[in-house]
């Protein structure tokens, strides 16, 4: 089921079926309503054949990257006499993004039941779920559930009777975008500054405590208990459109848009009916001018890129964009589009952790060359350095928050030329006005 | 959508004049233990010790940060570096209600910046990060807050509330104890 | 040991073989090729955050950061294309958006590294037309300045606190282009090596308070030296302006103090341009002592010692070549050499192996010591009746000077006159250790030369020089042109030396032989 909106008919919801169903929230809901069935399968299961379903299934990473799941899981050497760790990563901070937070506040065990199936397959004994500091209710609704099930005997040094040690922490973030990176997670577990590592090494070699790990998003773990219990050919099976995009995928959809809210559906669903059919469309009176359709380090695509999108990880890229987190930032006839991405860069520069040169002065400089054109400030020649400057911030960096940065200023650039175009001359015609008029 | 109470929700009482009383100590104290138990270093219980630490007094001072360095074997500059680096540990004392507003552009589209106007009004505040004269009110604009499909959400202390209006918002401070 | 791997790349059209595991940025140096980059620094872990270092690898789709890159078997790496050298100008460009661009007023004009690089690939102009951010100065405590405007958060000085001092002081506080190096209210930077910073720091963010507006670097005459002030013996510069010692700074030497030195060493410099110098030779006539010519007071000094026993008190501050030759005057003539040392708390550089500031304050108790002298805590007691006493730089500060009365008489070879010494029949003026040539022995038996930083004041002369005359005018040695002719002697002459020369010891020094004739 959706969630806030009705569910619709033409979702199909298997992570959102207990979305506003407060009934899933708790032990004995879950365990009735079929829960923790697919942790006494794994626990019987050799890790290996865990991993080979999962990889067989085509899950790939649901929190932006799109790396498949069971590869990355393959890369944890079994046996290494090292210890192994599964983080977790809900640090769901994506502009647009807000789907593990409804994964985890109305689902949590299944949350907790695909971290310790993660963590069984990766050989680790730990999993570290790292909560964003500001989801106070998600926090709230997993700690309830990792007590619950340590209560339970589900997680702990014997888990479900196994003999087999699986811990589940929760970690609780306290306001970095950039812990959503990966590395940039790990330092933040172990007491550091959310600063992006270099690598390699990599995670599976060198991770968190300097050991073998595992990072995988909220949603990528709650979709492996049901991968277990219906097989990887069902999920396989759920693809509209490329092979290599499997499964059903929680898409938010936030901004200008008549029913916001989280939404399942199948990967290569028709974006165009996703907007205006599942989600109503615009509000009364508007008409849909943008889209960023993977939270906002993605390219802004135009009406016309979005209605031919399929949405799948290639679909998205077909069309300009990138599938990214999810996160659907839809926007009206009504927004100016300069102060759409002034706003975002202004983000993106309060979020850069200092490291790389390029995303410390770059993000600043470009926010305030963008809140400059905003209020009408601008000359034509700052569209040169907006671009230049999004060059050099470009693939030039640790991590991909100054890339993200330069995104939306260019794609922005290139498609809605005439918005900045317009302030810097001075016509100021706001878009509202022209519409009415 | 009202928000979710959380159970600990945090007291901002303490402004900072009096001498720093430790924290960790008693029932703090065995509750860092517990978390020190889940990692394999002390350091990695730096986050969740200064959460205790602003739970317990409502900001993280320096002396709060000394303390916790020392119980955790830093040093205080370590420390510093970790708290200056996230937005959620106040490093000054905030009004009894630190109410943070949601801008970043999916609110932003959706009138979130006319909710913070309705909040510097209603508070008295005037202006962002200022506390009101009564100690009562903070009011700041923050990065998403991760519910952009329940514009324009706000958190209030630790209570996280959806679908802010500028028209809600009066009730909204009423409600405040 | 395991034979180390070689790999074999080329980097600029040149080819390079560098063992497995170096960075692309070190194989380049091998081939003489100076990639620019600001945080990386081969004494401290690699963080690759200033994107400085960038170069284009064949076949990578990204430019790829040559400090934190290993070598790779046939890579082919290009430092200078278009490519690689557009993001190296996107860098210099941001990192000088906030910069004041007040050089004329910077200490570190003239060596900044933010200069350099920009004089050599940056843009020439600057597209920013925005306000700039500021931040007031800051004291951080013992000798740092921090000027946060300056700063381009390369990190280098947090990464020595933690990692090489193990004393972390410094941090990176706040984060985005508010970031800024940061400390805690009242923990200053007190480490006893904590000064190393500023040499770390590749612009003028961080700043020495006692070199503050002294001088502008080009002004500065630099000599190779070693610091005089403990045992350690850490390779230095000796930077003067107008004949008189502005600064003391670290001379790299792997085997011995790598980058660094300790603020004490950094400090003590002052003495070097006393003014209060024995500048004339003199020589006593009816108990007044009055100026004359080198000759005559050479050939004075040698009458008064001709067949006496002498009494050396040595400074453990003479070269080898001086404390070499009073031992073949204390061999020629029988007596006995003392020395003293000035003693304090060792500081030891946790991050490096066997660096510290050293217990003993003088450079060469070492040298002293294989040169058969003795160490005394209060070396006047030994001076026999009749003795020539033969007071070697030593100021007799805190000593007795009556005890010197026992003597027959007094000669004073030294950088000045000591205190209560009224009867001096000879005062033979000499250089002081920055204005000569020579070597000292450190404690762990290595041998370094240091060269001249300055020139001598009035008519002194350097110690082996005097020295030399002095024995020639005794008939027991020839005299010497050269420093190197001296220590060629004392090579001739110590077993322990044997075969070491200055061509050999070159400017970062070698071990003395043990008994076995195997380096110590």
């Amino acid at each position: 089921m959706g969630y806030p909106h009705k569910s619709h008919e033409r979702e199909t919801p298997i992570l959102s079926q207990y979305f506003g169903d407060a009934g899933a929230r708790t032990l004995d809901g879950w365990k009735q309503r079929g829960g923790y069935q697919a942790l006494e399968k794994a626990l019987a299961m050799s890790p290996a054949d865990i991993v080979n379903v999962v990889k067989e299934s085509g899950l790939r990473g649901r929190g932006g990257a799109g790396f498949p799941t069971g590869m990355k899981w393959s890369f944890m050497k079994p046996g290494d006499g090292r210890p192994h760790y599964l983080c977790c990563n809900a640090d769901e901070s994506e502009p647009g993004t807000f789907k593990d937070r409804e994964v985890m506040r109305w689902t949590p065990h299944a949350l907790v039941e695909g971290c310790a199936i993660g963590a069984y397959a990766i050989g680790a004994e730990t999993c570290y779920i790292y909560i964003r500091g500001e989801f106070t209710e998600p926090l709230l609704w997993m700690e309830r559930a990792v007590k619950e099930a340590y209560d339970a005997g589900i997680l702990g040094a014997n888990a479900m009777g196994t003999g087999k040690r699986v811990d589940v922490h929760i970690h609780k973030g306290a306001g970095a975008y950039i812990c959503g990176e990966e590395t940039a997670m790990m330092n933040s577990l172990e007491g550091r500054r959310g600063n992006p590592r270099i690598k390699p090494p990599f995670p599976a070699v060198a991770g968190v405590f300097g050991q073998p790990t595992t990072i995988n998003n909220v949603e990528t773990l709650a979709a492996v208990p049901g991968i277990l219990m219906q097989g990887a050919d069902w999920y396989k099976g759920m693809s509209l459109s490329n092979p290599k995009s499997t499964g059903t995928k929680l898409f938010s959809v936030c901004g200008n848009i008549r029913y916001p809210g989280t939404y399942e559906v199948v990967m290569g669903f028709p974006f165009k009916d996703f907007l205006y059919d599942l989600c109503g469309g615009p509000v009364h009176g508007r008409s849909l001018k943008a889209i960023i359709p993977g939270g906002a380090s993605v390219p802004i695509q135009t009406m016309e890129e979005a209605e031919a999108t399929l949405m799948d990880y290639e679909g998205f890229v077909a069309q300009g964009s990138m599938l990214g987190s999810g996160g659907v930032i839809v926007i009206d006839d009504a927004q100016n589009m300069v102060r759409v991405i002034a706003r975002l860069a202004r983000f993106f520069a309060h979020e850069s952790c200092a490291q790389c040169t390029q995303c410390r002065e770059g993000t600043a400089w470009t926010t305030k060359i963008l809140e400059r054109i905003r209020d009408g400030q601008g000359s034509m020649e700052d569209l040169d350095t907006l671009m230049g400057i999004a060059e050099n911030m470009t693939g030039t960096t640790i991590c991909v928050l100054s890339d993200s940065c330069a995104t939306p200023v260019i794609s922005g650039i290139k498609k809605f030329r005439h918005e900045f175009e317009s302030l810097i001359l001075g016509k100021r015609v706001h878009a509202v006005t022209a519409a009415v008029a | 959508m009202t928000g979710i109470k959380s159970p600990d929700l945090a007291s901002h009482d303490s402004h900072g004049n009096e001498p720093h009383v430790p924290v960790f100590t008693g029932a703090n104290r065995e509750e860092l233990d517990t978390l020190l138990g889940r990692y394999p270093t002390k350091m990695a219980a730096l986050l969740p010790a200064l959460w205790i630490l602003q739970r317990e007094r409502g900001w993280v001072s320096d002396e709060g940060m000394a303390e916790v360095a020392e119980v955790l074997e830093l040093t205080p500059a370590y420390v510093k570096g970790v708290v200056t680096f996230y937005t959620m540990y106040h490093q000054h004392p905030v009004g009894k209600y630190f109410i943070q507003v949601c801008t970043t552009s999916p609110c932003g589209v959706c009138g979130a910046d006319d909710v913070v106007k309705a909040f510097l009004q209603h508070t008295r505040t005037g202006e962002l990060g200022i506390t009101s004269d009564d100690d009562r009110y903070t009011v700041i604009e923050v990065e998403c807050l991760g519910a952009c499909g329940f514009a324009t959400p706000i958190m209030i202390n630790e209570e996280f509330i959806e679908s802010v209006t500028p028209e809600t918002v009066p009730e909204i401070l009423a409600k405040l104890p | 040991m395991a034979e180390q791997k070689m790999v074999n790349l080329m980097i600029e059209g040149r080819p390079v073989s560098v063992p497995e595991g170096t960075s692309i940025l070190e194989a380049a140096k091998t081939a003489g090729i100076l990639i620019p980059h600001y945080c990386y620094h081969p004494s401290l872990p690699i963080p690759g955050v200033c994107r400085m270092c960038l170069v284009e690898v064949e076949k990578a789709p990204k430019l790829a950061p040559s400090c934190a890159t290993a070598v790779a078997e046939g890579q082919v790496v290009h430092v200078h294309t278009d490519r690689a050298l557009e993001a190296r100008k996107g860098v210099l460009e941001f990192l000088l958006i906030n910069h004041p661009l007040d050089c004329p007023i910077c200490d570190q004009s003239g060596e900044c590294e933010l200069q350099d690089f920009t004089y050599q690939e940056g843009r020439a102009d600057s597209r920013y037309r925005d306000p700039k951010r500021f931040n007031p100065v800051e004291d951080f405590g013992g000798d740092v300045l921090y000027v946060p405007n300056r700063c381009i958060l390369c990190t280098r000085c947090v990464r020595f606190m933690d990692d090489v001092a193990h004393d972390a002081v410094l941090n990176v506080s706040e984060r985005g282009d508010r970031a800024l190096i940061g400390k805690f209210e009242g923990k200053d930077l007190t480490h006893p090596w904590a000064s190393n910073v500023i040499d770390l720091c590749p612009v003028g963010a961080l700043l020495s308070k006692d070199f503050l507006n002294k001088a502008r670097a080009w002004e500065l005459d630099r000599a190779a030296s070693v610091c005089p002030n403990c045992t350690q013996g850490c390779n230095i510069t000796i930077e003067t302006r107008d004949n008189s010692v502005a600064r003391l700074k670290p001379r790299p030497n792997e085997d011995v103090n790598k980058y660094f030195m300790c603020d004490y060493g950094r400090m003590n410099y002052r003495w070097m341009n006393r003014q209060d110098r024995a500048t004339t030779p003199m020589v006593s006539t009816s108990g007044v002592l009055a100026q004359s010519e080198w000759d005559a007071a050479i050939r004075a000094a040698a009458t008064l010692i001709s067949g006496k026993r002498v009494f050396v008190l040595a400074s453990p501050m003479l070269s080898n070549e001086a404390l070499f030759l009073l031992s073949e005057l204390i061999e020629h003539n029988g007596g006995n050499g003392v020395f003293r040392v000035a003693t304090g708390d060792e500081a030891p550089l946790p991050g490096v192996e066997d660096l510290a500031l050293r217990r003993d304050r003088a450079a060469n108790v070492a040298g002293a010591e294989m040169l058969g002298y003795t160490r005394s805590e209060s070396p006047l007691d030994g001076v026999g009746e009749g003795d020539v006493l033969i007071i070697a730089d030593d100021d007799l500060e805190g000593l007795d000077a009556t005890q010197a009365g026992r003597a027959g008489s007094v000669i004073v070879i030294g950088t000045v006159v000591p205190v209560g010494i009224d009867n001096a029949a000879v005062v033979l003026p000499i250089a002081n250790f920055s204005e000569e040539e020579g070597t000292f022995t450190n404690l762990r038996g290595r041998v370094q030369r240091f060269t001249q930083a300055k020139a001598a004041p009035g008519l002194a002369r350097p110690s082996w020089l005097v020295l030399g005359d002095l024995l020639g005018a005794l008939g027991a040695q020839t005299s010497f042109f050269l420093p190197s002719d001296v220590f060629a002697n004392l090579a001739s002459a110590k077993p322990a030396f044997s075969g070491l020369s200055y061509d050999k010891l070159g400017m970062r020094g070698l071990p003395v032989l043990d008994a076995a004739g195997a380096a110590r």
